[in-house]
């Protein structure tokens, strides 16, 4: 991994990832690793708490819930566990993958930070099955962390005790869901619970009080132990603080993760900027691009100078969500990739509610039709309706009628194909087939 | 059965809603689907059963439900109501998405409804026709499924029709612990499959199928059978076994084709086992008997029914003139009338005592009448269990489920005192084995008292675990007159290889250390209950009354009485098998599969002067006989029918018996009439009058009452002992289909086709409730305490012998069921692992089984669940009766040893 030159200091959670033997104990603790966590013992649970409160930190998962709240929301009955998400698995997202692999033991010592301050009795890193050498590392370095008094009983003298137990999954991407994360957890199938209960922190793994946050949030906290929620804070405007990743894929010169300040940076500028993303191929111009995972509505040219925050991506009428930016240039079939996305959930969807089940199957099924030419005018009307039966309204935030929000996600990427590029469906109509290069054969 | 999921605060405490703007009480804590119902707004739904945990998974039933962001689309059967909750079920958003989910659920689904069985009771299809768009707007190809396949025996399985509803892998792993089907794979791709060569082997695997909302579940019985509008169907008791699970008979062209079971809370909820439900086969199995048989030297020959009657008349009259001895076994089939008619007959008319309904496979009838009763709702909301007999699972199967939810849900806590692992061994809190021949010195040291030298005793730490569930003191010292306050006793005979005198004399000790614990009897045949309350025992007369303390009141209307008591089944069939028996009537008993000791059956049967059988089926027994009679059966008659515990409900006549068979009550009263002593009885109702006029226990079971128990959940006798509570019921209309089930569906009619249960304002309970106890005959209670011949040393090179029943074996129910006949497994010998290998053998090898009275190979199984030292046979196991060999009657213990062939 290359020094990412396009990263504004501070770096905070990629201070290491590009450097040679990152993962290992020794260069860890060269570069000042597990001092937050000796920092946050000498503390009590509640002043660590207090500190990421006041850091404001987001959660890095794609709801972007603040940590510091979750936490607080935790019934405080006596065994409590906490989970840390690291079952990325949404396609163009790619930035635990990174932290995994390039610093595990950051991950170890957020994790422990986390599990201090909530009170965990028991803390475990679900980690997507694929990530074959992320789970080595991540292994390896419990292992060593284990060996060297960060985790385990009576962490560094401090009389504070937690095992860390890695459980990759299986290769669902619904086990991302944190309450089918926490079935798969428990052995069972991945199916997302039904609410109420809202929250894991009320009933979680094992129906105890649970905490489950994203690798990204937990990898932030040995920085703001060490430097405190304030220096956090100070980075980022309103309500996003700090720096996040973005996972920048697609049409560019430079594709990667780059750790950004949020806010100060625009979506023109980690595209264009030839520290970021270095530009779009051979020169062409932006058509459309997704601003955080397929989930999210697309966005177009005119929203490329919207800064990279939470709200103020919210209020344009999608997402950060995973802080994947997939960017697509004019050569793109609108059709083919909102089909593609669309193949993604119904491969995925775990079968457990009609609408998403079914629905996701059926949506694929005329998105193929149209782009192999088979279309009909009416068809989008009902791609248009069916997705209203998924998402009632097809409004953001987006209401739904299944059970978790992945059924929701399917729309996104249809309507927004459908209301930006209507024309190129009714070509693939009118001409029988797909006008744009790499078409399938029909 | 998640009882957990009904509210828990008093039924009166109402809330109000606000249900499509007008306002509803509630039930704190209810449903919304549940309480929309109530209010008369039926919600649509298709995974929502209310005996099962809500999943949410179907989302037919979205409503709008007013949050603090204004109306939000909630799933009915999750969301509980709330003071206030203003729901909407009509809005155009809830339109829009339930057709949503319908056109969703349509899209893989095959519409090939003329071909499959679900069609015309199919709540997919009157959901559609009620909610659904006409056209389908999916033009795409639909998945597709090899189909129909195999999960079990009983059950097809069509991945085509299915829409993932978890309505049957729910039910087998919450309700039935048979946690063999699952959903496999993910998408739209998930489907319903068994685990590699473990087929969907459930006992209860019938329900599966009667709950699938869709034609995804058919049971193999019924497959293109019959079409829903062409059924005909009756409300009945399942006769089965004792439990009395109330049903749906249904008949098409007057033959029976189908049994649902109908929510009865107090009894079966809605479940039924697989036994009951399809052993209705067995009524047209080509053994059945159509008329009567007079022998005519080596073989048979058909007969009028004068001719035959006159046969047996005769052979009466001559064994009475000579001072012969008649005896009378069996009736435990019967119903009550029946019962009653043959009790008089017998008792009454032939003057003999000699009867018994049982074949020595059970209890004294003393002690099953004469303890404290408990219904089975009192043993499921019981401070504690103690199971002393059989497994519920294999003799009472819907007892089973009934414990099993009462245990799973902690509402119970169960105490085991079996020589094995039940069914219910795993939800125990305390398992206390005992070596065949030691129960009464592992029930001293749970009490403990002394007596218990050399036996075999459970671990202290079982032993204070049973104790303090049970209430007792440490150590097991006896409370005073309130021990065992809130224990109900589940006894019967957990082994045939022990004399029921062991089992008597526990039994004995608990009700005499725990004063205050009540009983119910595990009582496997169909209508022993009524059976013995009509009086068909030795010592007994109808109504739980003693010889002679009713010897007056029925002496004097009657023909007379017998003069003193007589002997049961054992000595019944002692006395037959050497030649002192003129006349012996089996009332549907078979003593050859059923009586513990063949030879002595077989010497009985061949040494009595006359042998009459009056059966439905032809037995191995009446091969033996000299006269057959063609008694109707179940569904063929009318009548009523009285479960272990008491409970007398109706038993209903849908089809009409074949030839000239006819009620068993016909034939005692023409038997009487050319006796020249004639009964009277002209109807089912005289016989009615009489037991309502004579029998104490019947007492105000009047014709009205008789009427309401034809569409009610029946009523525990004495009606005078405790007041008679009426409960809704609690119906999952898609379950209970049938005739004109699309009028139940989209509407907010709650009872599906099978009747309303009782009109709670007729006033019919109050006066069932206002029934004065007779008393004048006392009270009958069990006082002659049995002490069991104590057993011999244990021999270290020896096993016990266990010899217990199974749900399906070679009786006629399960070998005349075409759909069950497969399913009884082959004779074989359990044993823990280590007495197999032991010999050099493995588990399936033969081994030869030695007994003082002779050698037989079996096959061999190793089961860990057995215990070392113990053997474990199946009786009446389908193709040998050599295990018969192995044990009788009487003896303490049976002790056999295994030695490699």
């Amino acid at each position: 991994m290359s020094e990412p030159t396009g990263s504004t200091p501070p770096a905070i959670v990629t201070s290491r990832t590009w450097r040679q033997g990152s993962w290992e104990l020794g260069r860890y603790l060269q570069s000042g690793g597990y001092e937050g966590l000796r920092k946050a013992l000498a503390m009590t649970p509640e002043a660590v708490q207090a500190e990421v409160v006041t850091s404001n930190l987001l959660g890095r998962g794609g709801a972007g819930f603040e940590a510091g709240r979750k936490w607080s929301m935790l019934a405080q009955k006596p065994v409590r566990y906490l989970v840390v998400n690291g079952d990325e698995s949404e396609p163009a997202t790619f930035k635990d993958h990174m932290l995994i692999e390039g610093d595990p033991h950051q991950l170890i010592e957020g994790t422990v930070i986390a599990a201090y301050a909530t009170g965990a009795s028991l803390a475990f890193i679900y980690i997507r099955g694929e990530f074959a050498l992320g789970i080595e590392r991540l292994e390896a370095a419990l292992e060593d962390a284990y060996r060297h008094g960060a985790v385990g009983p009576n962490i560094f003298g401090s009389g504070f005790s937690l095992d860390v137990v890695v459980h990759p999954g299986a290769g669902a991407y619904i086990c991302g869901e944190e309450t089918a994360l926490l079935e798969s957890l428990e052995g069972k199938r991945g199916f997302p619970r039904i609410k109420p209960p809202y929250f894991p922190a009320a009933v979680g793994l094992y129906g105890a009080p649970t905490v489950v946050n994203n690798v990204e949030t937990v990898s932030n906290l040995p920085w703001i132990v060490t430097h405190g929620g304030a220096a956090f804070a100070a980075l980022g405007q309103g309500r996003s603080t700090g720096t996040r990743i973005f996972a920048l894929s697609g049409h560019v010169n430079r594709p990667g993760n780059y750790e950004i300040e949020m806010v100060k940076t625009t979506f023109r500028d980690l595209i264009e900027s030839p520290r970021l993303g270095g530009g779009v191929r051979d020169g062409r111009q932006v058509k459309a691009f997704i601003p955080g995972g397929v989930s999210a509505p697309w966005f177009g040219p005119e929203h490329l100078d919207l800064p990279l925050g939470q709200d103020e991506v919210g209020k344009a009428g999608s997402m950060l969500g995973s802080g994947a930016v997939t960017v697509m240039d004019d050569t793109t079939c609108a059709v083919r990739a909102a089909w593609r996305i669309t193949k993604f959930f119904w491969r995925e969807s775990c079968g457990q509610c009609t609408p998403c089940r079914e629905g996701s199957g059926w949506l694929e099924k005329v998105m193929r039709r149209i782009e192999l030419g088979q279309g009909r005018e009416e068809d989008l009307d009902l791609l248009i309706d069916a997705c209203d039966n998924i998402s009632p309204g097809l409004r953001w935030p987006p209401a739904q009628t299944t059970i978790c929000v992945l059924g929701p996600s399917i729309p996104s990427s249809i309507t927004s194909a459908i209301h930006r590029f209507r024309d190129e469906f009714l070509l693939h109509v009118k001409e029988g087939g797909c006008p744009f290069p790499g078409a399938l054969p029909r | 059965m998640t009882d957990a999921r009904q509210p828990s605060s008093v039924e009166n405490e109402e809330i109000t809603i606000q249900l499509n703007g007008v306002e509803v009480g509630a039930r704190p804590g209810e449903l919304i689907i549940a309480a929309a119902e109530r209010a008369g707004v039926y919600i649509p739904r298709f995974c929502y059963h209310p005996r099962m945990r809500s999943v949410g998974m179907c989302r037919m039933c979205l409503v709008e439900v007013k949050g603090p962001r204004g109306f939000a689309l909630t799933p009915a059967c999750f969301a509980s109501v709330a003071p206030g909750m203003e729901i909407l079920t009509d809005s155009p958003g809830v339109a829009k998405a339930q057709d949503g989910v319908l056109e969703f659920l349509l899209l893989n689904h095959p519409l090939d409804c003329p071909v499959c069985d679900k069609g015309g009771e199919c709540p997919l299809q009157d959901q559609t026709m009620t909610y659904g768009p006409g056209e389908s707007r999916f033009v795409e190809e639909k998945r597709h499924w090899p189909k129909p396949i195999s999960i079990s025996p009983l059950v097809d399985l069509d991945r085509e029709r299915c829409i993932q509803c978890d309505r049957c892998t729910r039910f087998a792993s919450e309700i039935a612990g048979d946690p063999l089907i699952n959903f496999f794979g993910r998408g739209d791709h998930i489907e319903v499959a068994t685990f590699p060569d473990r087929p969907f082997a459930s006992y209860f695997s019938g329900n599966t199928v009667q709950i699938c909302p869709v034609g995804a579940l058919t049971a193999s019985p019924y497959r293109f059978k019959a079409r829903p509008w062409d059924l005909e169907q009756v409300e009945s008791t399942c006769t089965t076994c004792g439990v009395g699970c109330r049903m749906a008979v249904q008949s098409s062209s007057g033959r029976l084709v189908r049994n649902l079971g109908i929510d009865v809370d107090s009894v079966n909820q809605g479940w039924l086992c697989d036994k009951g439900r399809f052993s209705f086969q067995a009524i047209e199995s080509p053994s059945r008997r159509r008329g009567p048989l007079v022998r005519k030297g080596e073989s048979f020959g058909e007969a009028s029914w004068q001719e035959a009657l006159r046969g047996v008349a005769g052979a009466c009259s001559r064994a009475a003139s000579s001072g012969g001895r008649i005896a009378v076994l069996g009736g435990a089939h019967l119903a009550n009338e029946d019962a009653y008619a043959w009790a008089r007959f017998a008792k009454g008319v032939l003057q003999t005592d000699w009867v018994d309904a049982q074949l020595a496979d059970g209890l004294p009838a003393e002690l099953i009448q004469g303890l404290p009763r408990a219904t089975i709702d009192e043993a499921c909301s019981a401070k504690a269990i103690l199971l002393v007999g059989p497994d519920p699972r294999e003799e009472l199967p819907v007892l089973f489920l009934r414990l099993r939810s009462a245990l799973t849900s902690g509402r119970t806590r169960l105490v085991e005192l079996t020589p094995q692992s039940t069914s219910l061994s795993s939800l125990a809190a305390s398992s206390l084995r005992y070596l065949p021949g030691e129960m009464q010195s592992v029930l001293r040291s749970l009490l403990g008292t002394r007596g218990t030298a050399g036996a075999e005793l459970p671990s202290a730490k079982a032993l204070e675990a049973a104790r303090v569930t049970l209430g007792m003191a440490p150590g097991g010292a006896v409370a005073g007159g309130d021990g065992g306050e809130g224990v109900v006793v589940l006894f019967g005979r957990a082994s045939l290889a022990e004399p029921a005198d062991a089992t008597a004399e526990v039994v004995g000790m608990i009700a005499d250390s725990m004063p205050a614990a009540r009983f119910l009897h595990l009582g496997r045949r169909g209508n022993l209950q009524g059976a013995l309350d009509a009086g068909l025992a030795p010592g007994m007369l109808p109504g739980r009354v003693s010889l002679a303390a009713g010897r007056e009141r029925y002496g004097s209307a009657w023909e007379g009485l017998p003069p003193e008591k007589g002997e049961d089944a054992r000595g019944i069939v002692a006395a037959a098998a050497s030649g002192r028996v003129d006349v012996l009537f089996l009332l549907g008993a078979d003593p050859l599969s059923d009586f513990p000791d063949r030879a002595l059956a077989k010497a009985a049967l061949e040494r009595a002067r006359f042998v009459v059988s009056i059966e439905t089926i032809r037995s191995p027994s009446s091969d033996h006989a000299d006269v057959v009679l063609a008694a109707s059966g179940w569904a063929e008659r009318p009548g009523t029918t009285t479960n272990i515990e008491g409970r007398v409900s109706v038993v209903a006549q849908k089809v009409v018996p074949p030839g000239t068979a006819r009620p068993d009550w016909m034939i005692a009263e023409e038997l009487s009439a050319l006796l020249d002593r004639p009964m009277g009885f002209q109807t089912l109702e005289d016989i009615r009058d009489e037991m309502r006029r004579l029998s104490p226990l019947h007492r105000g079971l009047g014709r009205e009452a008789f009427a309401a128990l034809a569409a009610g959940d029946g009523l525990v006798l004495p009606l005078a002992a405790a007041p008679v509570t009426l409960r809704p019921r609690l119906v999952d209309p898609m379950s209970v289909p049938g005739v004109g089930s699309v009028d139940s569906q989209g509407s907010p009619s709650l009872a599906g086709n099978a009747r309303a249960g009782w009109d709670l304002d007729s006033g019919e309970e109050e006066d069932a409730s206002q029934v004065k106890p007779d008393t004048a005959l006392g009270d009958f209670s069990w006082t002659d305490r049995p002490v069991a011949d104590s057993a011999p040393p244990r021999d270290g090179y020896s096993l016990r012998l266990v010899v217990s029943r199974r749900l399906y074996d070679a009786g006629m129910a399960v070998a005349e069921s075409p759909a069950l006949a497969g399913l009884a497994e082959a004779v074989s010998i359990r044993v823990h692992p280590s007495e197999i290998e032991g010999l050099g053998l493995h588990s399936g090898d033969p081994v030869a089984v030695v007994c003082p009275q002779g050698r037989v190979t079996m096959k061999a199984l190793s089961d860990a669940s057995v215990s070392k030292g113990v053997a474990l046979v199946q009786f009446n196991a389908v193709g040998s009766s050599e295990e018969r060999v192995l044990f009788g009657v009487g003896r303490p213990v049976h002790e056999i040893r295994l030695e490699s062939r």
